[in-house]
């Protein structure tokens, strides 16, 4: 993976090993630009990828990663799995808690489906499964936490039986509130890796966007045990990727 | 882990008492470091078993968090060999499917030739299906803990990782009264189970301490105590919380009596460490001494030399029994010691070759009370 966007801090910060990333971001701060990038370097270091999208349409993605020098609409024939849950949001009017739960087992079914054809084929590189974001699939759930939860479940057992890793997105301002924490904690829980976008905490400056933390829980990776577990960078997105840079490297 | 807590898990239940249970607590930033040492214990307890040297014969693992290969893996790492494993580890993997999803998604597709993913070709791994059902999760527990090998009554210890996920299927109550019954159950030789705090009211673990004889906390080793972890900012110096934990345990007596322990946890890699810390007064202690110039201890030498001081008041007897004068003493009695009669001091004094400045004082009458409150100046007509 070195020459797709290697050596740059993110993936410096990642290493590797982690099966669970959780992404948290917050309206000032959008961290949707770590999922493409991931998404792509999925891709492209030739593992095959599942997107669960609820919250943008394919073309969207089609046309950031475009930009980003990756043709998704090539991929979806081979390796990319589009789930578009788009309308899963729009069409889900009144449901029961069985039918929600029923629907998410389907769900469940389908990526678990992908992944066993993507493992008996000859790709038996890693696959990424990749959720853009659990905070509308909580809605998508009716706001029934407990279905979303065993969801994710279920796809972290994944990881442990199949080569897999996950990449979650979450808007972590919307859980501030101590009631609300439910999922965000869950999921913190969870996450062998946290990435966190947030605003600069300098104010604002034109050539940095934001910052990133990246918290390496890695419990049980052996191989790095003294490594760097906290890296904190800014970063400035652009049109084809982004820049990752410690601050006042840059000017 | 503190020796303490290791010697009561291994030695058991006593005839009519409940199980030692051990109450794991953790917060978020201390989980890696609290799943370790749940995988530390449980391996503890676990070569403890396959030396005979517990009352255990086995450990049966209720897995939620982590798959039981996890587990398995650790302890082989520990030094367990496979036979070991096999012989004393039982693992009821609530972890794989815990609420029969991938049951219900093989039998709708019976037709394809699916594999079944969870289904393990190990024989001490039980795949669980329906954790909702706290009754039966209990029944399975003890069944597969009756499988362990053994002659007499078998005893064997269960680990709960963790209680955490066990609630989010199941009540409060029904959780108590699993492991209440655990406890009591006359199999068990001891229970521990795992639980984040932080997702829980605090009232809920608190619930499930009271059911235990041991409660262990891990405590991050650095707090940010000027920014709170949703400020976002720089976090470098949280550093340290990745590779060490305070580990507060607290070992309830059977007579009530609480006893506070401490220790540091490291973590380095495979490695487990508990280093012990000087317990809590001890550190007041030594904080609160002052921290003076001089000295202020004695050496053996001034400390007998002040032992042989004699003070001002200790001469006056002389060795013969002291007699103060108490005028409050009647006059009859004292008519016996002429010594000490006023008028036997009163003779006396003038004969006296060296005269020296003495007062005595001769009350006037026994109506008046030595320390009467009267004002002795209210006769003073001012």
């Amino acid at each position: 993976m070195e020459e797709y966007g290697g050596g740059d801090l993110l993936s410096e910060a990642m290493g590797p090993g982690a099966r669970v990333v959780v992404v948290e971001d917050r309206v000032e701060a959008p961290g949707a630009f770590v999922l493409h990038l991931l998404l792509k370097r999925a891709l492209a270091g030739g593992g095959g990828a599942a997107l669960l999208a609820l919250a943008q349409p394919f073309s969207h993605y089609d046309r950031v990663l475009r930009k980003m020098g990756c043709n998704l609409s090539l991929h979806r024939k081979s390796r990319l799995h589009f789930f578009d849950l788009f309308a899963l949001l729009l069409c889900s009017g009144v449901a029961k808690g069985d039918a929600i739960s029923d629907s998410f087992v389907q769900l469940y079914g389908d990526i678990q489906r992908v992944m066993d054809a993507n493992r008996a084929g000859d790709n038996a590189d890693r696959f990424t499964l990749m959720i853009d974001d659990v905070s509308l699939l909580e809605v998508a759930a009716h706001g029934s936490v407990d279905v979303v939860l065993d969801f994710l479940h279920y796809c972290v057992t994944l990881t442990s039986e199949m080569n897999c890793s996950l990449v979650f997105l979450i808007h972590e301002d919307i859980y501030s509130s101590e009631e609300g924490a439910g999922l965000l904690m869950h999921l913190r829980y969870i996450a062998d890796l946290v990435i966190r976008a947030a605003p600069l905490s300098t104010g604002l400056a034109t050539d940095v966007h934001g910052q990133l933390s990246v918290v390496n829980k890695c419990v049980f990776s052996e191989q790095r045990p003294k490594a760097q577990r906290i890296w904190n960078f800014h970063f400035r997105v652009k049109e084809n990727g982004a820049d990752f840079f410690y601050a006042g490297s840059r000017h | 882990m503190s020796e303490a807590v290791a010697r009561c898990l291994r030695d058991g239940r006593l005839d009519g008492e409940h199980a030692p249970a051990l109450a794991v607590g953790s917060t978020l930033r201390c989980s890696p470091l609290a799943a370790r040492a749940m995988l530390h214990l449980a391996a503890a307890v676990a070569s403890h078993a396959a030396a005979g040297k517990a009352q255990a014969r086995g450990l049966v693992i209720v897995a939620f968090d982590r798959s039981p290969e996890v587990y398995l893996d650790f302890m082989r790492r520990r030094g367990l060999d496979q036979n070991a494993l096999n012989r004393c580890v039982h693992i009821l993997d609530c972890y794989s499917d815990p609420i029969g999803w991938k049951e219900k998604i093989r039998s709708q597709q019976q037709h394809e030739s699916s594999v079944d993913l969870c289904a393990t070709n190990k024989a001490n791994v039980i795949v669980f299906r329906n954790v909702k059902d706290v009754d039966k999760l209990l029944c399975s527990s003890i069944d597969l803990g009756r499988g362990f090998e053994g002659t007499g009554k078998i005893c064997f210890s269960i680990a709960v990782d963790s209680i955490s996920s066990m609630l989010r299927h199941a009540s409060v109550s029904s959780i108590s009264s699993f492991l209440s019954n655990l406890r009591s159950h006359d199999q068990i030789s001891s229970i521990f189970w795992l639980i984040h705090s932080d997702l829980h009211e605090p009232k809920f673990s608190r619930a499930f301490e009271c059911l235990t004889t041991m409660v262990a906390s891990l405590e991050p080793a650095v707090v940010d105590s000027v920014h709170e972890e949703e400020i976002p900012g720089d976090v470098s110096f949280l550093e340290e919380n990745y590779s060490k934990a305070k580990f507060y345990v607290r070992l309830k007596r059977r007579n009530g009596r609480v006893k506070h322990l401490y220790e540091e946890l490291h973590v380095e890699g495979n490695e487990v460490r508990f280093v012990s810390m000087p317990s809590v007064s001890t550190e007041v202690n030594q904080s609160l001494l002052p921290k003076v110039q001089f000295n202020l201890e004695l050496s053996e030498k001034e400390r007998s030399d002040r032992a042989n001081v004699v003070l001002p008041f200790e001469h006056q007897g002389k060795g013969e029994p002291i007699r103060i004068y108490d005028g409050r003493r009647s006059l009859p009695e004292d008519q016996r010691d002429p010594n000490l009669t006023a008028s036997a001091l009163l003779d006396e004094v003038p004969k006296s070759a060296t005269p020296k400045g003495e007062i005595h004082y001769i009350r006037d009458s026994d109506d008046e009370q030595p320390d009467s409150d009267e004002d002795p100046d209210d006769d003073l007509d001012i």
